[in-house]
């Protein structure tokens, strides 16, 4: 699904109108981040906007809470006001834009470039099959998977870089100390605002019901794709500094790491997909939940086809697994920049800009 | 006219915090409930959605309550609001009783907060609720739905049926059809009548029709007006209500908390005719912006014009609509529709009678005018630093006084005694114990403390 209707009016000329009348009420205070921080001002410039929308997980707690919503005049609608700017930085800050654009809102063209990547892998593995190597280098050599991934994953890092370098001009943010970092990704690490203030979680799949889920599925997917990762970093380790090449057996770090990592996004992967379907698509940006829902299963499937590569070991499907999953792999690393994948990279950076501005003032009588 | 099918132990009239309580604790004491909610699920809750505290009794700290807050000097701040129109017995009985609201509110779903920033003088008095009201009766309709209440939206209680010292049945619109409802037990938590003008206008006089309602308008005191016609013992002033200034740009209904207006301190407030009419700086604004509503409900079209100039725009809270801005007095006046001349005479003499001084806008500062008719007796600074700044004030209704006498089990009597299967919870009996004035909070704590005592009795009723 993918509703592509425009916003009709700048998604900062409507969050700026609904924060100033929450920042009259403040009943909310208590759920998040964004209600101290809006405090701070009482005019709000796009950049305070931005910071905001960055500091919002959607978890709904305050449109649930607000005795402005819909039919009232005021017509409240903070998480999906705020998620609109929150898409919308990160369009805008993403180059190429059009990119952006495009992935974040529709999830069919994600799904086009997997077939892409699919079409190339098939091909390089009947056209670039090494003369030897063991495990699936006997399919693809080690260098040829290097000569292809290394850069498409910093490339795309790079990308995101030049994007924070903006975001944090944008957002006003200030000299970075170690305690902003530190505070920010400790809050990261236990996802302290998914808990709602009550430590009861979000209004996400049941109305105005407290559910911890969210953050149960997101911290599964989270660690697992951490796990993963590691499992990838530690096989490079162990391919260039020890000299043992894969296949791994069991019992060895890419194994224990990524065997884990992989079930844990699997379970999380269709957990938070699940989760989509139950929630209301009008309390978040509707134009992009098709490209949110793909990045979703995009994830999900890296890590079950990851899990299959490794179930077929010493069969006939490894060649065909092979290219499926390195294909899932490719266009995770492609679109880092332009899906889904950036809020990990905003939301860090929104926690440490929000670290290293000044305590809000807490009013005073 | 159709029968609701089934014959309830009891009906709760209204759909606020009162009814709630009432509802669910007799659903917890075993009987089989029905609250019959006249508004639309959208709007329910009444004016409970739109409240942020209740006022609590406490030895210790107790989350989110700091300090102790103990039923002398809570009783003291309820004499000095009230000028001692309070039942000193009902009064007690509350505050002492509200101390256990608070873990009783926590089992039922509520969750608090620290006081909100910009209101900390009353973070040892009141416990804010997480998210506001809204939040807390969504809270409590979770816990009504899973104790297998039934609800229903839109169902407007026209009259209440007495033969003798009982209650038979209820006459009702659900959905606009009408309905006979029967239970063998009734509450009333029907809240105010504030939202019906003509009441208000017959009490108060044709000016109200000026007044903004800043709650809910499904609070109409249908239900109280069926009972005192049918007899029932009346308690609080029938010509007052609960008015602060607002907005004068709010919503008709329903505007909330976020239409209040911080600024009168810093400001000089003018009427129609751009003259001053009371001392602005007369005490910190927690302590005086409840006698503003009243203020500016006596002058001319009742309403009144705030006017700051640029010193002191960020002294208080943000207001939901921006203020109107100029960079001469005149050009503010002319947006504001006032006299210009009236308005820079009117400035003129304030900011030469201003004297020069220490300003501190936290504090009493004994800044103030000499010679003036109207004196401002603390922030008085000149009004003379471009750009200015006005904001339209006018009477915003809260809360009315007007309600059923009730007794400590909250019954509710006729002449001739108590009416056997009749009780009454939350603003409708509120003038029992709030007969005039207003402490920020109590509303909820007597809601809370007799839907509680309501629903006990109805329960023990009907066992
Ligand atoms: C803007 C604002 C802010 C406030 N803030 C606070 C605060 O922070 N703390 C505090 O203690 N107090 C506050 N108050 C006062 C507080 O709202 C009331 O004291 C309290 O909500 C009364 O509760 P209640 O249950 O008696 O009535 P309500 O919550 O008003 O509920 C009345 C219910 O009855 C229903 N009803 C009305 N007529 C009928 C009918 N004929 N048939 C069926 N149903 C009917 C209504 O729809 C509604 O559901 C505030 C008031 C306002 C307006
Ligand atoms: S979302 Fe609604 S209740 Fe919450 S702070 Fe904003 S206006 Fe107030
Ligand atoms: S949706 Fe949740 S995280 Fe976002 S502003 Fe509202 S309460 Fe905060």
């Amino acid at each position: 699904m993918s509703l592509d209707m425009p916003p009709k009016i700048a998604p900062q000329a409507e969050a700026r109108r609904q924060m100033e009348i929450c920042n009259a009420c403040r009943y909310c205070e208590g759920f998040c981040a964004v209600f101290p921080a809006m405090t701070r001002q009482k005019a709000f410039a796009d950049g305070d906007l931005t910071h905001l929308a960055n500091l919002c997980h959607n978890c709904r707690g305050c449109y649930y809470a607000c005795q402005y919503t819909e039919p009232h005049e005021f017509a409240l609608n903070i998480p999906a006001a705020l998620a609109e700017v929150r898409a919308d930085s990160w369009e805008r800050l993403a180059r190429p834009r059009a990119l952006a654009r495009l992935f974040q809102t529709h999830g069919t063209a994600m799904a086009a470039l997997a077939v892409v990547a699919l079409a190339f892998f098939f091909w390089a593995l009947a056209a670039l099959r090494p003369a030897e190597g063991a495990g699936f280098y006997a399919h693809l050599a080690h260098n040829t998977m290097i000569a292809i991934f290394i850069p498409a994953f910093l490339a795309p890092l790079a990308l995101i870089a030049l994007s924070l370098r903006d975001y944090w001009h944008e957002v006003g943010g200030g000299r970075i100390r170690l305690s902003h970092l530190f505070q920010a990704l400790h809050a990261a690490a236990r996802m302290k605002n998914l808990s709602g203030g009550h430590g009861e979680g979000c209004n996400f799949e049941d109305a105005d019901r407290f559910s911890d889920r969210r953050r149960q599925f997101h911290h599964l997917m989270m660690y697992g794709f951490l796990l993963c990762f590691a499992s990838t970093a530690s096989g490079t380790v162990m391919h260039y500094a020890f000299a043992w090449e894969a296949p791994y057996p069991l019992w060895s770090p890419p194994k224990l790491l990524g065997i884990p990592g992989g079930l844990m996004m699997v379970a999380g992967a269709a957990g938070l997909a699940w989760l989509k379907t139950k929630a209301d698509p009008a309390l978040g940006a509707a134009r992009v939940w098709g490209g949110e829902m793909a990045f979703i299963l995009l994830l999900g499937s890296v890590a079950l086809t990851g899990l299959a590569l490794y179930a077929a070991t010493g069969t006939g499907l490894v060649g065909p697994l092979l290219a499926i999953h390195l294909a899932t792999v490719l266009v995770l690393f492609l679109l880092m920049p332009f899906s889904k994948m950036v809020h990990g990279f905003y939301r860090l950076a929104a926690l440490v800009a929000e670290a290293g501005k000044p305590a809000p003032a807490g009013g005073g009588e | 006219m159709t029968r609701w099918p089934e014959v309830f132990d009891l009906a709760v009239v209204g759909g606020g915090n009162a009814a709630l309580c009432a509802a669910i604790t007799a659903a917890e004491a075993g009987a089989k409930v029905l609250i019959l909610e006249g508004a639309p699920l959208a709007y329910r809750g009444g004016n409970s959605r739109h409240t942020r505290n209740f006022r609590c009794m406490h030895r210790g700290p107790m989350f989110p309550l700091t300090g102790a807050y103990e039923e002398e000097e809570y009783f003291n701040d309820l004499l000095l609001v009230t000028k001692g129109k309070t039942d000193e017995h009902l009064a007690r009985m509350v505050i002492r009783a509200s101390e256990e609201c608070l873990p009783w509110m926590q089992s039922h779903g509520v969750r608090f907060q620290p006081s909100l920033s910009g209101t900390l003088s009353l973070s040892r008095t009141n416990a804010f609720f997480l998210g506001g009201g809204k939040a807390l009766v969504n809270a409590y309709y979770r816990t009504a739905a899973d104790l297998g209440i039934a609800i229903a939206y839109e169902a407007q209680v026209i009259h209440v049926h007495r033969d003798g010292d009982r209650i038979t049945h209820l006459e009702t619109e659900i959905a606009g059809q009408p309905t006979t409802v029967r239970a063998r037990a009734f509450v009333l938590a029907s809240g105010g009548f504030q939202a019906d003008l003509d009441w208000l206008a017959r009490a108060w006089g044709p000016a109200a029709r000026n007044f903004l309602i800043r709650g809910t308008p499904y609070n109409r005191g249908v239900v109280l007006r069926d009972m005192l016609d049918q007899g029932a013992e009346s308690v609080g002033d029938p010509t007052q209500c609960h008015a602060v200034a607002i907005d004068g740009r709010a919503p008709k209904y329903d505007g909330g908390i976020v239409t209040r207006l911080d600024c009168v301190p810093f400001s000089i407030v003018v009427n129609r005719d751009g003259d001053r009419f009371y001392d602005e700086g007369e005490d910190v604004w927690p302590k005086r912006y409840a006698i503003w509503g009243r203020l500016v409900a006596a002058q001319p079209d009742q309403v009144g014009y705030a006017i700051i100039d640029h010193k002191s725009i960020d002294l208080f809270m943000p207001s939901v609509f921006p203020p109107v801005k100029a960079d001469t007095i005149e050009g503010l006046a002319t947006q504001m529709g006032l006299d210009p001349t009236a308005l820079r005479r009117t400035v003129d003499g304030f900011n030469a009678a201003c004297q020069p001084g220490p300003f501190h806008p936290t504090e009493l500062d004994g800044l103030r005018t000499q010679g003036l008719n109207v004196p401002k007796t603390n922030w008085a600074r000149p009004i003379d630093t471009a750009p200015f700044y006005g904001y339209q004030l006018r009477p915003g209704v809260t809360f009315t006084y007007l309600g059923l006498k009730v007794d400590t089990r909250a019954q509710v009597h006729a002449a001739e005694g108590p009416i056997r299967n009749l009780w009454a919870a939350g603003e409708i009996m509120a003038g029992s114990i709030l007969g005039q004035g207003y402490l920020a909070g109590f509303g909820m704590t007597i809601g809370t403390v007799f839907g509680r005592i309501a629903g006990q009795e109805a329960a023990a009723h009907v066992a």
